[in-house]
């Protein structure tokens, strides 16, 4: 649990540096350049979302739990802009002060199961014949079972709750990490500038910490970015189904959930919180691939 | 053959003030300008330049390929006495093929490599005549022969991942000139091509010619376009700044940059003469001496500095037999000497030298650096020696961590920024270079900062794998001036490996020659240049390209 928790700090901070110098030089330049209209779509609505996030009350000033009977089942008004819930708790509140929750669910989910998977990927790849070959087997095994499944197993054994969804969420997707993180490694390990290395006389330490890992795990951000969206779908399907956090707590998983009752009264009540599970995979993938372009290019 | 096309005496290309470039205000910023051509039937018209020239937009824009976001502007552009100015997209594609044909620098990325090359070679029968699918077949056949690939009927059912190099090549030339174009335009045809293959790719153009074909032939390198083409005309910055009868153009060469072409030539230098002008005015030059041994010679005891005896290395074949990339190989290299080793693709050169950088290690044969045992050992223990001996790589690019600045490459080999300044300083580069990254330099400045990150250790023995052959003619000149000068500056021994005999010719003292893992014939430079006592190198030598005596 701690490695894990280290690990995913590791990788939390080589997001960063890369982030930090990409900001710095690339995107500094290239902003007036070519920056596509959903680009900067998907930028505003993450925006949008960190606001939600780290100051709920700025962007929904309201109570997320505070019950008004008189005003239930309320469609989209101006006074109501997304609708009320069955218990005339109003749903554009409650799905601003999910955010939190639900990204929070989504970027530690990532960050552990990249993590994980950064560990696999690299002992395999570094310790190379027996070793490579269990942890392979290991995740082929875990491939077997399809993503979600693998969560929903991970569940039964310790328990519903946000904490093991994350968890279970983390798990699921560390394996498909690992395989990418091993396939990168395996080719920084025997390109030619880890052989100049070589030839220059440079310990393997020193080549390992200097080229190989810097190299393996640049892409990581890149990944990480495209995780979240998936993340944060799935820990949505994990409490959609009672086994991550429980109704009246405001996340999205769980309105969808709590609103499915009412599908065919109040449809806005479950496609609010739907609707900003979509737009945050999306504005993730839509990043994550910008981001991908511009380092490729650069 | 072309007689309903083409009216009796007309140009097969006439182009009149054509300018291209790329923008959304045409006329600004041209990356070819104004250039007028004319080709004849059965003339060869060679357009030689360095990399961004414009030459090969310029031969692109005679096919309507110029590309996406292009302008182009000419008063006069006609293939066959038929202007094609302002022809649509669909006017093109029916031209194309028919009209006038086109020969790539790469064959691998111009074939699909998912179908067999008789289809694709038929493809252009088929879009263009009326031939029945046995007519077709029969047809390609043809080709096939007339383009030198005996076995046509297992060639045509082959992918071009199945082919050589050469091979690949000749079957894009049969689908250029399956149509019998009048007028055919190669792109560096046979740039990535061994010098024996790229010979008998020339003998074929010369065939077409002789045939009729019009030829453009587009190339950075004047020795090879010397042997096929009548006349010449020489691009720099997008202009012809020379054109001329390929002997006169030779003989009494008016612009500078025709005379830089010729004088980067190798083939036939003495060793030590210049092959580039005076690019480092801040710099002494070093005393030109034709043939002058670069050091004095040393005690006998200490001469050897790296020798390799017996050396094998075979890897597992799929098939489970085995493939001898080295076989039995042994040599000397004197200290302050070249030792140049010269041999085809698939020669096993690369993978000698990694043997000798010890990146791999032998079956069979050892090496001594230095007088001490190299291979057999730990790599900790033969860490201490590694200074001893630098490397200096073709894809210079590919041997810099993409993430480093050339400043952080430099300190990392070198251990401090003075001692990088001073490196770039030696290798021609001023200290501007060392913020920025491999990627953002040019090739022949990738490969001096490659050549100064050699360097750095000060090694007695530099292992250069094919180092300039990824670089155009006058770059190439300019990397072979700086490792002369190098050597003769730091006495260095250099263990030259290439696959061009004639650079190899001009670097080196001593040479071997190896053929599928074999030493085939070794000697002095001169002895073997003057009597090749082997068939192979007889062949390779003849197929050198080289300027034709005045």
């Amino acid at each position: 649990m701690s490695d894990l928790e280290i690990q995913a700090g590791l990788a939390g901070a080589a997001a960063r540096r890369q982030t930090g110098r990409g900001l710095g030089t690339r995107f500094g330049t290239r902003f007036g350049g070519r920056v596509g209209l959903t680009e900067v779509l998907a930028a505003g609505f993450v925006l949008f979302l960190l606001l939600a996030a780290f100051a709920p009350g700025l962007v929904a000033p309201g109570d997320p739990l505070a019950i008004d009977p008189r005003a239930a089942f309320q469609p989209p008004s101006s006074a109501h802009s997304f609708g009320t819930d069955e218990s005339g708790r109003d749903v554009y509140t409650r799905v601003s002060h999910g955010t939190g929750g639900s990204l929070q669910i989504g970027v530690a989910a990532t960050l552990i199961g990249l993590g994980l998977g950064a560990v696999l990927g690299i002992i395999a790849g570094m310790l190379g014949s027996i070793v490579d070959f269990t942890v392979n087997r290991l995740l082929e095994v875990m491939f077997a079972f399809p993503g979600l499944l693998l969560a929903l197993l991970f569940i039964m054994v310790f328990g519903p709750g946000p904490a093991t969804a994350t968890l279970a969420v983390g798990l699921a997707t560390a394996p498909g990490y690992a395989r990418i993180i091993r396939a990168q490694l395996v080719s920084v390990r025997s390109s030619a500038f880890v052989e100049a290395a070589t030839v220059l006389g440079r310990s393997r330490t020193r080549i390992l910490v200097r080229h190989i890992l810097p190299n393996t795990l640049a892409p990581l951000l890149v990944l990480g970015t495209l995780g979240i969206g998936q993340a944060i779908i799935w820990a949505a399907a994990l409490s959609y189904l009672g086994l991550g956090a429980k109704p009246p707590a405001a996340e999205w998983g769980a309105m969808l959930s709590a609103g499915r009752t009412y599908l065919n009264t109040a449809v806005w009540m479950s496609f609010f919180p739907g609707l900003f599970v979509v737009l945050t995979a999306i504005s993730a993938t839509v990043l994550g691939r910008a981001i991908e372009r511009r380092l490729r290019h650069a | 053959m072309t007689g309903a096309r083409a009216d009796a005496g007309a140009p097969a290309l006439l182009v009149r003030g054509l300018s291209v470039g790329f923008g959304s205000k045409p006329g600004r910023d041209p990356l070819v300008d104004d250039v007028s051509l004319e080709v004849a039937p059965g003339e060869c018209l060679a357009i030689v330049g360095e990399s961004g020239s414009g030459k090969s937009l310029t031969a692109r824009s005679l096919l309507g390929l110029a590309g996406t976001g292009s302008w182009l502007h000419a008063d006069e552009l006609s293939v066959g006495g038929t202007s094609v100015l302002g022809l649509s997209e669909n006017a093109w594609r029916r031209r194309r093929g028919r009209d006038v044909g086109l020969v790539l620098q790469d064959a691998l990325v111009s074939l699909d490599p998912l179908r067999p090359i008789g289809r694709e070679i038929g493809d252009t029968l088929r879009l263009h005549t009326n031939l029945s699918a046995a007519a077709r077949a029969r047809r390609v056949l043809e080709l096939l022969a007339e383009v030198g690939l005996p076995d046509g009927e297992l060639r045509a059912g082959q992918r071009s991942g199945e082919l050589s190099g050469g091979q690949r090549q000749r079957a894009l030339i049969a689908s250029a000139i399956a149509l019998r174009p009048p007028l055919l335009i190669a792109d560096e045809p046979t740039t990535a091509l061994d010098v024996t293959v790229q010979a008998r790719i020339l003998d074929l153009f010369e065939a077409l010619l002789h045939a009729g074909t019009a030829l453009v032939l587009i190339s950075h390198d004047l020795a090879v376009v010397s042997r096929i083409a009548d006349r010449v005309a020489v691009m720099s910055g997008g202009r012809i700044v020379e054109t001329g009868t390929t002997r006169a153009l030779l003989d009494d060469p008016r612009h500078d940059e025709t005379r830089r072409m010729i004088a980067a030539v190798p083939a036939g230098q003495p060793r030590g003469a210049r092959l580039s002008a005076q690019d480092r005015p801040n710099r002494p030059a070093p005393g030109v001496v034709p043939g002058a041994v670069p050091a004095a010679v040393p005690a006998v005891a200490d001469r050897v500095v790296l020798e390799a005896s017996g050396l094998v290395k075979s890897f597992r074949m799929p098939d489970r037999s085995r493939l001898f990339a080295v076989n039995d190989v042994s040599f000397t290299l004197d200290r302050g000497t070249t030792l140049g080793i010269v041999g085809e693709s698939g020669s096993g050169k690369t993978t000698l030298a990694r043997l000798l950088l010890a990146l791999e290690s032998p079956d069979a044969g050892e090496v001594r650096v230095l007088g001490e045992t190299w291979t057999g050992i730990t790599e900790r223990a033969r860490r201490p020696m590694r200074p001893a001996l630098g490397a200096v790589y073709q894809d210079a690019l590919a041997s810099f961590d993409p993430r480093l600045t050339v400043g952080a490459v430099l300190r990392d080999a070198a251990g401090s920024a003075d001692r990088s300044v001073e490196l770039l300083d030696r290798v021609g580069l001023g200290a501007a270079v060392l913020g920025r990254r491999p990627l953002e330099l040019s090739g022949g400045q990738r490969q001096r900062v490659g050549i100064a990150r050699a360097l750095a250790k000060r090694p007695q023995v530099l292992i250069c794998d094919e180092p300039v052959s990824a670089l155009d003619m006058t770059v190439q000149a300019q990397v072979l001036d700086l490792l002369d000068e190098l050597q003769r500056d730091l006495g260095l021994s250099l263990v030259f490996i290439s696959h061009d005999l004639g650079v190899v010719q001009h670097v080196s003292d001593r040479i071997v020659v190896i053929e599928n893992g074999s030493v085939v014939e070794t000697g002095p430079t001169e002895q073997v240049f003057a009597a090749p006592a082997h068939p192979y190198t007889r062949r390779l030598l003849d197929a050198v390209p080289r300027l034709p005596a005045p």
